[in-house]
């Protein structure tokens, strides 16, 4: 599943860590020639897996990924991980050499984190899927439903009303992931691909099974159900829009800061006074809105799934927004305005 | 669960037959495998070290096949699968239960821990095909009453046939079974031969 990491990384700082000591050695009046030695061992074995000397003090983790991959070319700089403990937490790419708590002999201890795929191809396909699936039921391609039924049109407005609403919802989606989010992560284990196509797909087949069913019973109370929920679809759509472009606006190109969002002009930024993460307060709202439009549930309950692990996601950026940021405002939730 | 063991064995001895032993056993048994649905609560609020989805998994499926199977497909009652896994799980939870007494007493004599993990080698594959013998005979049942299904049109727009969801269930012991088998085993080495399992790294 996506956690839009816009700006926050999963990992925090290495806030916890004191600055070293100046390393004692006699340094010279002029440039100080004193390079490092790393050594990398594997965490659970211990065993020495790699010798790098003279490592220049300026060296970034993100260089001696690089210098590691030489020795071990299957294990490519995104699927390493780096940390001082062998249990404790990985370092960042950022991280410089001689900034950390290192004598001049470093120690480094190695994890694989396994084969690992780009969050953009990730998005994309998890993406493409149900905006490519639910036509198939849209348009009732054979075999799905009786063969009496095949490539006929149901005869509701609403069912037509559903396929634009979710397809433009999924085309947001996939330009979103191109052209707005700024990723802090480039990677993840490739086994989450399966995982969360998955997950969006099934439930995506699912949804739309019923959605396009002949059989299909439109809402209880017609007309005006369809257009307080379409209203509702709408709103929360462009919110959760808003929501992606204030946190784009909040990180430059290619960087990877954190900064702590406010409200804009934008009327529909102004959920960030109430909480921390408004684009999952408006992705749930526009799911309850398709769940009333469409009345049906498996829908509600692909809702009730997606809040469940978006209120997981939003309690953990709230932490830490508050682990990282002293002044943070002390009346924001999570998730739902005072309440989660 | 001994209680249950007695009742059991009493009814075949005076009976000489396992017709009507569910029915006898029925109220007991239901009683006390219900129970077991503390052992996830127990593994939440961490009192017992144990994963609760391992646990989840093994009681969701005792519930499932008391109350969705036996208890509502009253015909398949009389049928020896049912007896089959009756006797394996009564077997498993005594010696379970008497280990965990015993440990907390502090006064574990080695034949339980010994049975705790052996037994299993046996009675989990003969419960599992109980379980799943009687699921299969269950099927016709299910076919013609379409009991716990919901068809369309209605107005929630969703359908659910109990007929397919037990043979998805059916199917899903193939995954499940050996990894629950396999993770006694491994639970079994190390405990009885002091065995240090390297756990693969995720």
């Amino acid at each position: 599943m996506d956690d839009l990491s816009h700006g926050f990384s999963k990992y925090p700082g290495l806030n916890g860590f004191p600055r070293p000591a100046p390393p004692k050695t006699t340094k010279k009046p002029k440039k100080a020639v004193l390079f490092f030695e790393v050594e990398i061992l594997d965490a659970k074995t211990r065993e020495k897996l790699c010798f790098l000397d003279k490592v220049e003090p300026q060296a970034t983790i993100a260089e001696i990924k690089n210098l590691f991959t030489k020795t071990h070319p299957q294990w490519y700089p995104a699927r390493q991980s780096l940390r001082l403990d062998p249990k404790g937490k990985s370092l960042k790419d950022e991280d410089v050499l001689q900034k950390l708590p290192v004598g001049t002999t470093a120690t480094l201890y190695f994890r694989d984190l396994g084969a690992q795929i780009s969050w953009v191809t990730v998005f994309l396909t998890e993406y493409a899927g149900p905006l490519f699936i639910y036509l198939l039921f849209y348009f009732r391609v054979p075999f799905i439903y009786g063969h009496k039924y095949d490539f006929t049109s149901s005869r509701h407005t609403v069912v037509h009303l559903a396929c634009t609403c979710h397809s433009l919802h999924y085309v947001k989606r996939l330009l979103e992931t191109l052209f707005v989010h700024r990723f802090s992560h480039g990677t993840m284990p490739l086994r989450n691909i399966f995982k969360n196509c998955t997950y969006y797909w099934g439930f995506a087949a699912w949804m739309a099974y019923y959605i396009n069913h002949p059989l299909y019973t439109p809402p209880t109370y017609g007309a005006q159900q369809v257009k307080l929920a379409l209203a509702i679809f709408v709103i929360c759509q462009l919110g959760n829009f808003s929501i992606h472009m204030a946190l784009r606006d909040l990180r430059p190109a290619g960087s990877k800061t954190r900064k702590i969002p406010y409200p804009t002009k934008n009327p529909f930024t102004w959920l960030f006074l109430l909480v921390s993460c408004p684009n999952y307060t408006y992705e749930v709202g526009s799911w309850i809105g398709f769940a009333i439009m469409t009345q049906c549930l498996p829908v509600a309950l692909f809702s009730l799934v997606g809040f469940t692990q978006m209120t997981i996601w939003a309690k953990g950026k709230h932490r830490s927004y508050l682990k990282e940021f002293r002044d943070y405002p002390p009346l924001r939730m999570p998730i739902i305005p005072f309440l989660l | 669960w001994l209680v249950l063991a007695i009742a059991m064995v009493r009814f075949y001895m005076e009976k000489g037959t396992h017709r009507g032993l569910y029915k006898s056993i029925q109220k007991t048994l239901k009683f006390f495998q219900t129970f077991a649905l503390l052992e996830i609560v127990h593994c939440l609020i961490g009192i017992v070290p144990t994963s609760v989805l391992v646990t989840g998994v093994q009681v969701s499926s005792r519930i499932f096949m008391v109350w969705l199977i036996t208890h509502s497909i009253k015909p398949i009652q009389n049928e020896e699968s049912v007896v089959l896994f009756l006797v394996s799980w009564t077997v498993t939870e005594i010696t379970r239960y008497s280990f965990y007494t015993f440990s907390l007493l502090d006064h574990l004599p080695y034949f339980i821990k010994w049975a705790r993990y052996n037994f299993f080698i046996i009675l989990y594959p003969v419960g599992v095909a109980g379980e799943l013998l009687t699921i299969y005979a269950a099927l016709p049942y299910v076919k013609k009453t379409g009991m716990f299904s919901i068809r369309l049109p209605n107005k929630y727009n969703v359908s659910f046939d109990y007929y397919y969801f037990l043979l998805i269930t059916m199917a899903s012991y193939i995954p499940l079974f050996p990894q629950l088998y396999f993770h006694m085993l491994r639970q079994r080495r190390k405990v009885l031969h002091g065995e240090v399992i390297v756990e693969k790294d995720d």
